[in-house]
């Protein structure tokens, strides 16, 4: 075994001493396979930020309640009773104030995209005890909303991507105008991308009467879930349906998440493909020059399992370190990146940031391996089948 | 490793064919050869004669298509693509007419190549290197790379790789081939000296009457047969 290790290991350093000989053949071989990384990882740091910035607020005793049917805010309607119901529940956490629960109105207002200049839709959002349910509200510029008069409060990231939301600004929605009284951060999460406002005083402003669309609360403990939503699917006065706030931003994000993952993935393997044959090129042409160093090795007496490993490992390494190269250039380009897209589900933007995580880069250099085993296999067997008495023949 | 009747190299009826599309290339047919444990043999003939073929049949390097090639008793016509890499390590030196070394590597590291192929630690494998290098009288060479060596040295460090394993057999295919005549008359003396006073079995391939001179026997291959006698 270790004269076998030895073998792969005299057999790798050989090949990859070779290498500066093949130089330009390799380069073009590594920075194809970093193209295709760099690739892969900006596209799928897109779906990653997405995917955070829904899920970040997604506190596993944060509860949501919608009436039953509505696959979002936007088509749920609950009556002021039935959110009464839904606070007094049991395993609603209380304060001194009462239930931590907010009654929530959602609408879409345009506004203009800084970047383009163009319509965009912008959740607004009437609350009536938002920031204390969600318990990660913090005001970095300006001061909170008044209740009951038309103020709004927006988060940094749509202060970020659209026209008129600095502090002191004014934007006219339902031929009102609304002065915007502060900024605020909500944990990198959803709410960062929304406008907040009193809801009673979103209500008459679009013809609401006294309905509300949704019931955000806090729970006493992750385990009173169960309590809670058996509470009200039990309840014959309610018709609603209970979610865990992670559980439905993560379905609220899926189908955008899931796209730019597809995507991502098909443009990468599209690359990829490019990369192989690259890869392929760059290891066949490798055999090929050293088939008669090759085959005296194997006079000598090695083995063609490490010749085969060895070619393997050479077209590894150097996928690895194109890969790295292409994913190091990738964090630099676009991790942070700020930018803002529609959420299809709920028909609003969403700002949220290019996310290159670990796990990412991890992904992306397993692909850059998988595209240089896929390069350097069929080399590898070549050298390792070429008969021994016709390769030492080669000049 | 010498059979009975003293030969270490015993071949038999041996025919290698090669195809070439539809045509059949008779290289060796019904060959006989019988190499005793010592001899420095000359083997010699016209190109295409079949010599390298021969000698890679002796070495494991390539199959007859029928008879039997036994080395000092192992048939190794018989044996599996691996068992065979591993008898080749153990009982074979090769010597090749261009030196084959690898580039990247020092003498000494071209030298220890075959002995990574045995269980010996770095410090015995050191040891070998050493005094192998240093039969051939290249010691002061040891740590450089093939490309600053002269031809006849790189010669000497092909054959110090040779020796390093203390091998049955020696086979040199145009061992001088590459080589100017005072180069190739220090090879040549180098390789008698191998025989002589380490007992070496060598098989030698040449063109060069000057070369054959040295064995102790030439035959002759011409027309895949050998004989004692030059062809005409």
């Amino acid at each position: 075994m270790i004269n076998w290790l030895m073998q792969i290991v005299t057999l790798t350093r050989f090949s990859l001493g070779t290498v500066p000989q093949r130089k330009g053949a390799a380069t073009a071989a590594a920075v194809g396979i970093g193209g295709v990384v760099a690739v892969l990882v900006g596209v799928l740091s897109i779906a990653e930020g997405f995917r955070a910035a829904m899920a970040t607020t997604g506190d596993d005793d944060l509860v949501i309640v919608l009436r039953s049917g509505a696959d979002s805010e936007m088509t749920s309607g609950l009556s002021r009773e039935e959110t009464r119901l839904i606070a007094d529940a049991p395993g609603v956490a209380r304060t001194a104030d009462g239930p931590l629960a907010s009654s929530e109105l959602f609408v879409i207002i345009n506004l203009l995209k800084r970047s383009t200049g163009t319509d965009a839709n912008v959740p607004l959002r009437g609350v009536t005890n938002g920031a204390a349910v969600r318990g990660d509200i913090e005001i970095v510029e300006g001061r909170a909303f008044e209740p009951g008069r038309n103020e709004v409060m927006v988060g940094v990231g749509a202060a970020r991507a659209f026209a008129g939301l600095e502090v002191g600004g004014r934007i006219r929605v339902a031929q009102v105008d609304w002065e915007v009284v502060g900024v605020f951060k909500g944990g990198g999460g959803a709410a960062e991308s929304e406008i907040w406002t009193d809801a009673a005083v979103l209500q008459p402003a679009f013809q609401r009467g006294d309905s509300f669309q949704s019931v955000t609360a806090r729970l006493t403990s992750p385990s009173a879930f169960a309590t809670f939503k058996d509470a009200l699917t039990t309840n014959p006065r309610l018709q609603v349906k209970v979610f865990k706030q992670s559980e439905y931003l993560a379905e609220q994000s899926s189908m955008l998440t899931g796209f730019i993952q597809s995507i991502g993935v098909f443009i990468a393997a599209m690359m990829a493909l490019g990369a192989v044959f690259g890869a392929l090129n760059t290891m066949f042409s490798a055999v090929a020059a050293r088939a008669r160093e090759m085959a005296t090795l194997r006079a000598l007496g090695f083995g063609s399992s490490p010749i085969i490993i060895s070619v393997l490992l050479e077209s590894v390494i150097l996928a690895v370190a194109g890969g790295g190269a292409g994913a190091l250039a990738s964090y630099l380009a676009f991790d942070g990146f700020q930018a803002a897209t529609i959420n299809w589900q709920s028909f609003s933007q969403v700002a949220f940031a290019f996310s290159v995580t670990p796990p990412l880069l991890v992904f992306a250099i397993l692909w850059a391996v998988a595209i240089g085993i896929v390069g350097g296999l069929f080399p590898a067997i070549r050298a390792a089948r070429m008969p021994v008495a016709t390769a030492l023949r080669e000049v | 490793m010498s059979e009975r009747n003293g030969a270490l190299v015993h071949i038999e009826r041996v025919n290698k064919t090669f195809r070439r599309g539809a045509e059949e290339i008779h290289i060796l047919s019904q060959l006989n050869l019988e190499v005793p444990q010592g001899e420095f043999l000359a083997l010699m003939g016209p190109s295409g004669s079949g010599k390298t073929t021969l000698l890679n049949l002796i070495g494991g390097l390539d199959r007859p298509t029928s008879g039997s090639v036994r080395i000092g008793g192992d048939s190794i016509d018989q044996m599996s693509n691996r068992r065979l890499a591993a008898w080749r390590a153990r009982h074979i030196g090769l010597v090749f007419q261009f030196y084959n070394l690898l580039p990247v590597l020092t003498a000494e590291r071209n030298v220890e190549l075959p002995l990574l192929l045995t269980g010996l630690s770095s410090s015995q494998r050191r040891r070998h290197v050493e005094a192998a290098l240093s039969v051939v009288g290249l010691t002061h060479r040891a740590k450089h790379y093939p490309r600053t060596l002269s031809g006849g040295e790189q010669q000497r460090t092909g054959i110090a790789r040779a020796i390093v394993t203390d091998p049955t057999l020696l086979l040199c295919d145009e061992p001088t081939g590459d080589l100017d005549r005072k180069s190739g008359d220090e090879i040549l003396a180098l390789l008698q000296a191998l025989n002589r006073e380490h007992g070496k079995t060598i098989i030698m391939v040449t063109h060069d009457p000057h070369a054959s001179a040295r064995a102790t026997r030439t035959v002759y291959l011409d027309k895949g047969r050998l004989s004692s006698e030059k062809p005409e």
